[in-house]
């Protein structure tokens, strides 16, 4: 049973999340004895056959029409178009917003069954455990169907390295660029920063911080730990930060290893977004902020003694 | 312009969430259900959108007649009629494809889901019933205009923003920020009871995937609380202890 990974990359530089799809892909190929395709659309500056190191059995470079930048249409018929060829029969996709909305094309396209907010490995009989409630618990869902589309939450499994030299071949889309529908007209990044979805480290601030204008130490934190910034939502409400970083059952759900959250109470709703990081850090001046209950780590303290005091100590350490 | 509104019906945000019959059943007792955040602003834009045009707004809910008063609901907020297919919603492929069937009966020049579900959190609606229908789908949209034959939308992308031109018909998720929820009145309570919602029975379709057990995220072991005096230790446990910086 071939197994597809969409390689996702991002100004021809490979996304991590690419490198876990395809380390999950090895892993779950293993122990069906399987092989993993990648396949990557349009030109990338990284080298295709460095996704050997991650999990790759072989890879499929695949240019032509539609494939220069992403469009929901064309790089859905393009992976479809891939599928079948190697006759994959397990899609591994990262639960990205690119990734998500190809993803569910894709499967109504082979007729396959798919689950989104994938965080493990599937179990023999294919169940798999995915997020549900937003955070607040998970679900086992077994896919019946012949072919399964999975799409992985960034964060949730390991890189890990294979000593593998993937073949590479190529391929010319089969997408006729007069048939898409929808076009691009202007794409905004917001540059220089980390995308807070595939953020390690995320340094987010509350209402506790009392204006837009004491975000430099969260900043500065930030930066000297190589953190992504995040927020809650009466803080985006309120326009002191953009609403790109509000975190939470209405913002944006996140994973990453280390959660530091300053002047954050831990309202049921900001939980829901933030919960499943790995580990959680309060800052709070109120000792029953329910925040702690849900921390590994906890200060009560004021932000603003605190933080010039964690931006120290990382500077001496880093030092 | 002729609109469609996908809506589906969840718990509150604040509920408790628990299972029953050895966690393979989620917990409805106490719960209070409602529109689904996300939806609400599908349908707000939903009215918006066809205020400008002149046009109409059909509410379609997959799900039993528990959420009723859910589509009522909608009707008060504006909502020109609805439809309940009468079935327990399965999964998002099943969701999208009874949809999609009354969707094909009568065409939409715009149909509008939530970006997700938050109670499964699946994201998954929106392109599976533009694939099921052939038209193009634009997932998380902060922001959306009506031109003639065409629309404009502005979509979340990883770590950015899009701005899209399409063409009419398509489907479009709506994502937080596309608009304020609109909140019924008494005059839309009282004509809501006289609106039209359609009972349709489901077809039976693909029966891909089956929800076996849910499970609560391990509680924490315990805060480990480090003295205001000497908080640079957070930074030194961060390092040492769980290796992360
Ligand atoms: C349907 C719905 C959806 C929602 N979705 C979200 C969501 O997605 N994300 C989200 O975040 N919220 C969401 N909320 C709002 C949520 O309920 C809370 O109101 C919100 O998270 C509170 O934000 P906060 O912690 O920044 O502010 P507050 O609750 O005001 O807390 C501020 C905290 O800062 C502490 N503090 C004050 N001064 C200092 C200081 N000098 N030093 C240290 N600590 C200090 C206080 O002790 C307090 O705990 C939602 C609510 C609803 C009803
Ligand atoms: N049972 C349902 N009936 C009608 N629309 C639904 C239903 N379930 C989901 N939807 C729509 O699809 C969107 C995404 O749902 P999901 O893919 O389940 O996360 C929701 O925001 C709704 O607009």
């Amino acid at each position: 049973m071939p197994i597809l990974v969409f390689a996702e990359h991002h100004n021809g530089i490979f996304k991590k999340s690419t490198f876990e799809a395809l380390s999950y892909a090895q892993d779950l190929a293993h122990a069906s004895k399987s092989i993993v395709t990648a396949v990557v659309i349009g030109q990338v500056t990284s080298q295709l056959s460095s996704l050997g190191a991650y999990g790759a059995n072989s890879v499929i470079s695949v240019l032509g029409e539609g494939t220069d930048f992403f469009t929901t249409e064309a790089y859905s018929e393009i992976i479809a178009a891939e599928a079948t060829k190697i006759n994959a029969n397990t899609l591994i996709i990262s639960n990205t917003y690119c990734g998500k909305s190809i993803a569910s094309r894709i499967a109504v396209k082979l007729k396959a069954g798919i689950i989104s907010g994938v965080v493990e490995l599937p179990k023999s009989d294919f169940s798999v455990k995915k997020t549900a409630f937003s955070n607040k618990a998970s679900v086992m869902v077994r896919l019946k169907s012949d072919k399964k589309v999975f799409a992985l939450v960034p964060n949730s499994y390991e890189v890990k390295t294979y000593d593998l030299s993937p073949s590479i071949s190529e391929s010319t889309s089969n997408v006729n660029a007069a048939t898409i529908r929808t076009k691009s007209i202007n794409i905004s990044k917001v540059s220089g920063k980390i995308p807070l979805t595939e953020a390690d480290i995320v340094v987010s601030g509350g209402r506790g911080m009392k204006g837009p204008e004491n975000w430099g130490l969260i900043e500065e934190l930030a930066q000297l730990l190589g953190a992504a910034t995040a927020c809650s939502k009466p803080v985006a409400d309120m326009d002191w930060r953009p609403h790109e970083e509000h975190v939470g059952q209405t913002g944006i759900t996140i994973k990453p290893t280390l959660y530091i959250a300053v002047g954050i109470s831990g309202a049921i709703q900001h939980l829901a977004g933030v919960s499943s990081s790995k580990v959680i850090c309060v800052i709070n001046k109120d000792p029953e902020a329910p925040f702690f209950k849900a921390a590994d780590y906890g200060i009560v303290g004021d932000a603003f003694e605190i933080l010039p005091k964690l931006i120290e100590r990382t500077k001496q350490l880093q030092a | 312009m002729r609109i469609l509104v996908c809506l589906n019906v969840v718990p509150d945000t604040t509920s408790k969430i628990t299972f029953k019959d050895n966690n393979t059943k989620f917990n409805n007792e106490g719960v209070q259900f409602i529109i689904n955040p996300y939806d609400e602003l599908a349908l707000t834009k939903a009215l918006e959108l066809a205020e400008q045009t002149q046009g109409t707004v059909t509410v379609i809910h997959v799900g039993l007649i528990d959420s009723e008063p859910n589509i009522r609901k909608a009707l008060a907020i504006g909502a020109h009629d609805a439809i309940r297919i009468n079935t327990e919603p399965k999964d998002a492929l099943f969701v999208a494809t009874q949809i999609a069937i009354i969707a094909k009966e009568t065409p939409f020049d715009l149909i509008l889901t939530g970006r997700e579900s938050i109670d499964f959190n699946g994201g998954l609606v929106c392109g599976l019933l533009g694939e099921l229908l052939n038209i193009p789908s634009i997932n998380v949209a902060t922001k959306i205009e009506c031109h003639q034959n065409t629309i404009t939308a502005t979509r979340d992308i990883d770590g950015g923003k899009e701005q899209l031109e399409c063409s009419l018909p398509c489907i479009i998720s709506a994502q937080k920020d596309l608009c304020e929820p609109r909140i019924p009145n008494m005059r839309g309570i009282m004509a809501a009871r006289t609106k039209t919602l359609t009972i349709r029975e489901a077809v039976a379709e693909n029966d891909y995937s089956e929800y076996i057990a849910y499970e609560l995220p391990s509680p924490k072991q315990g805060v480990k609380m480090i003295d205001a005096s000497d908080a640079g230790q957070l930074i030194d446990l961060l390092r040492s202890e769980k290796k992360l910086i």
